[in-house]
C-alpha cells in the first residue's frame, strides 16, 4: 500500500513538473505578456499568432532557423560519412594503427569541449573561419567525430568476420566491403548516431557563441540569447522563439521515438 | 601505449598477415585519414595549444609574452578560481546524488510495460531533446522572483519564506541550476537504468518472493547489486555531464551573481572572452583536463575494486 501510494505520488509529481512548464511555454506563445504573467497556466483567451508574426516580420528568426538547418544538416551528414569510413577502417585494420587511432579518438570523449575554445578561437581567426557557417560546420564535425567513431567502431567490430570473409573470397576490397556489407548492416546504429548528432548540433550554444558575432549568421540557440536581451523580460515573445527553436526536435521525437531514445542513450552510455 | 599495442596484436592474431591483408590494411588506414586529419587539426591541435598559451600573458590580440608558470601560481591565490572550483564540486555532487537516485527510482517504477508507463517514459525523456538555452529561458520564467509561477505558488499556499530570489541570490542560485539540470537529464538516465534493469533475470525476483522477501529486501539483495554496473555508467556519465553544463549555466545566469553559480567551463569562457586573459584561461583549461582525467581514473579504480 505504502509502495503504491508513494509510487503514484512520485510519478505524478515529476510528470506535473514536466507538463506544467511545457504548457506554460506552448500557451504563453499565443498570449500577450501581461496575460502570461497573470495567468501562466490558463488557456490563451484567444489564440493569437501575433507573437509569431512579430518574430518573423521584425526579428531574424527565419534566418536563424535557416542557419541552424544548414549548419546542422551539413555537420551531421559530413560527420556520419567521415566517421563511418574511419570506424570501418579502425575496426578492420589488423596492425597496431587501429588501436592507436581508437585511443586517440577516445581521448576526445572525456574532455569538455570548453577546454579547447581558446585554441579553436585562435586557429579559426587565423584561418578566417570565424563568422562563417562553414567554419561552424568544421568545428562541429571535428568535435563530434570522437563520439560517433566510438559508437560506430563498437558496432563494426560486432559484425561477424565470416560475413566479410565470404565476400573477400569473391575478391572484394575494403571499400566494397564497407559499402556493400558494413553500411547496410549498420543502418540502425547509423540512424541512432545521426539523431544524437542532430540533437546536440541543433541545440549547441558554445561553438556558435565562440565563432559567430554577425547577426545574420546566428543559429537559433545563440539568437535566443539576443531575443532575451531585445525583448527584455517579455517572456511571451521569448517563449515564441523557444517554440520555433524546439519544434523540429519535438516533431522528430514524436515521430521517431525509438531511434531518439536509443540514439541519445547510446551517446550517454558510450560518451 | 604499450599495453594497447600488445592488445591489438592479440586481438588480430586469428587473421594471417598475408600480402593481401597488408595491402588491405593500407586502404583501411587511408579510410581513417579524413577523420584523423580533421580531428587532429581542428580539435587536438587547439587543445594541445593550451600548453603553449598557458605559459604566456596573451590577451587575445597583442603579442603574447612568456611568463613561465605565473598563470598556474595565480590559481592558488585567485579567490574566484577556488570559489568556482568549490561551486563545481557542489554542483556535481548535488546533481550526481539526485539524478542517480531519481532515475533509478523512476526506472523501477516504470519498468513494466503498460500504457501509462510507456507514456511517462516518453514524457520524462522529453526535456533531453530541448536545447539548454530553451530550458534556461523556461526556468528563468518559473524562477522569476516577483511574478514567476514558483513564487506565486509558494506565496499562495502560505510558504512565503520559501519564495526566494532563485537566480539572483548568492546562496541558492547554484542549487536552483542544479535542480534544473536534474529535471533536464533524469529521464535520459532513467532510460539507461531501464535497459540495465531489464537484464536482471526474473527468476531472482521469483526466488526472493518465495523466500518472502519484502519489496525493500528485494531491492537491497537483488535490484541494487545487479544494477551496480548500470549505476557505474550512470554516475560516470552524470559526472562528466555536470562538468560540461556550459550552455545551461551560461544561459541561465552567466555564472552570476558574483560568480556564485559559475562552474569551471563558464569561468574559462569568461576569463578569456570577458576579461581577455587568454593565457590564464588556457591554464584553467589544463587544470580542468587534468582534474577530469584524474576523476575518471579514480572512478574506474573504485568500480574495479567493487567487482
Amino acid at each position: 500500500m505504502f509502495y503504491k501510494v508513494s509510487r503514484i505520488i512520485a510519478l505524478t509529481t515529476f510528470a506535473v513538473l514536466i507538463i506544467i512548464p511545457t504548457l506554460v511555454v506552448v500557451f504563453g506563445s499565443f498570449k500577450g505578456d501581461l496575460e502570461l504573467m497573470t495567468k501562466p497556466l490558463a488557456l490563451p483567451e484567444n489564440w493569437s499568432f501575433a507573437n509569431y508574426r512579430e518574430l518573423f516580420n521584425n526579428g531574424e528568426i527565419g534566418r536563424n532557423f535557416r542557419n541552424s538547418s544548414i549548419v546542422t544538416s551539413f555537420s551531421v551528414l559530413i560527420t556520419l560519412f567521415i566517421s563511418s569510413l574511419a570506424s570501418f577502417g579502425i575496426a578492420r585494420v589488423i596492425n597496431v594503427t587501429g588501436r592507436v587511432l581508437f585511443v586517440l579518438f577516445s581521448l576526445g570523449l572525456a574532455i569538455p569541449a570548453a577546454t579547447s575554445i581558446i585554441g579553436i578561437y585562435e586557429l579559426f581567426v587565423r584561418l578566417n573561419l570565424t563568422n562563417t557557417l562553414h567554419g561552424l560546420v568544421v568545428i562541429n564535425v571535428a568535435s563530434t567525430l570522437p563520439i560517433s567513431i566510438f559508437i560506430l567502431t563498437a558496432f563494426f567490430r560486432q559484425i561477424p568476420n565470416e560475413l566479410y570473409e565470404s565476400a573477400s573470397m569473391d575478391g572484394a576490397r575494403p571499400f566494397r566491403l564497407y559499402r556493400s556489407i558494413a553500411l547496410p548492416l549498420s543502418r540502425p546504429s547509423m540512424a541512432a548516431v545521426a539523431i544524437f548528432l542532430f540533437v546536440i548540433t541543433w541545440n549547441d550554444l558554445l561553438y556558435p557563441l565562440l565563432l559567430l558575432t554577425q547577426a545574420d549568421l546566428k543559429t537559433l540557440p545563440l539568437a535566443l540569447l539576443d531575443y532575451r536581451g531585445e525583448y527584455a523580460i517579455n517572456f511571451s515573445m521569448i517563449f515564441t522563439a523557444v517554440m520555433v527553436a524546439s519544434l523540429p526536435m519535438v516533431v522528430m521525437y514524436l515521430s521517431m521515438q525509438k531511434t531518439f531514445v536509443s540514439g541519445l542513450t547510446a551517446g550517454a552510455v558510450k560518451g | 601505449m604499450n599495453k594497447t599495442e600488445t592488445g591489438a596484436r592479440k586481438g588480430a592474431s586469428p587473421r594471417p598477415k598475408t600480402k593481401l591483408a597488408r595491402a588491405n590494411d593500407r586502404v583501411l588506414i587511408l579510410m581513417t585519414l579524413p577523420a584523423v586529419l580533421i580531428y587532429a587539426l581542428f580539435y587536438l591541435y587547439p587543445t594541445i595549444n593550451n600548453l603553449r598559451y598557458s605559459l604566456t600573458n596573451w590577451d587575445g590580440f597583442q603579442e603574447a609574452k612568456f611568463v613561465g608558470v605565473d598563470n598556474f601560481n595565480r590559481m592558488t591565490e585567485d579567490g574566484v578560481f577556488t570559489k568556482v572550483l568549490g561551486n563545481n564540486i557542489e554542483f556535481t555532487f548535488l546533481v550526481l546524488i539526485f539524478q542517480t537516485a531519481l532515475s533509478l527510482l523512476f526506472a523501477i517504477f516504470l519498468l513494466q510495460n503498460s500504457r501509462i508507463s510507456t507514456f511517462l517514459r516518453t514524457l520524462y525523456f522529453f526535456p533531453t531533446i530541448i536545447s539548454s538555452v530553451s530550458v534556461a529561458m523556461v526556468w528563468q520564467f518559473l524562477y522569476e522572483p516577483n511574478l514567476g509561477p514558483l513564487n506565486v505558488f509558494l506565496n499562495s499556499i502560505g510558504l512565503d519564506f520559501l519564495a526566494l530570489n532563485w537566480l539572483g541570490s548568492e546562496t541558492v542560485t547554484l542549487r536552483a541550476i542544479a535542480f534544473t539540470q536534474v529535471w533536464f537529464h533524469t529521464g535520459q538516465m532513467m532510460v539507461v537504468y531501464i535497459a540495465g534493469l531489464q537484464q536482471i533475470p526474473a527468476e531472482l525476483y521469483e526466488a526472493a518472493e518465495v523466500d518472502g522477501a519484502s519489496r525493500w529486501q528485494q531491492f537491497k539483495s537483488v535490484t541494487w547489486p545487479m544494477a551496480l554496473p548500470t549505476t557505474a555508467v550512470v554516475m560516470a556519465y552524470t559526472t562528466i555531464q555536470s562538468f560540461r553544463a556550459f550552455d545551461l549555466v551560461f544561459a541561465m545566469t552567466g555564472g552570476g551573481p558574483n560568480n556564485s553559480s559559475s562552474i569551471i567551463v563558464t569561468m574559462i569562457y569568461l576569463t578569456a572572452f570577458n576579461e581577455f586573459r587568454f593565457g590564464y584561461a588556457a591554464a584553467q583549461s589544463i587544470f580542468l583536463i587534468i582534474f577530469i582525467l584524474a576523476l575518471t581514473a579514480l572512478q574506474r579504480r573504485i568500480l574495479r575494486t567493487k567487482y
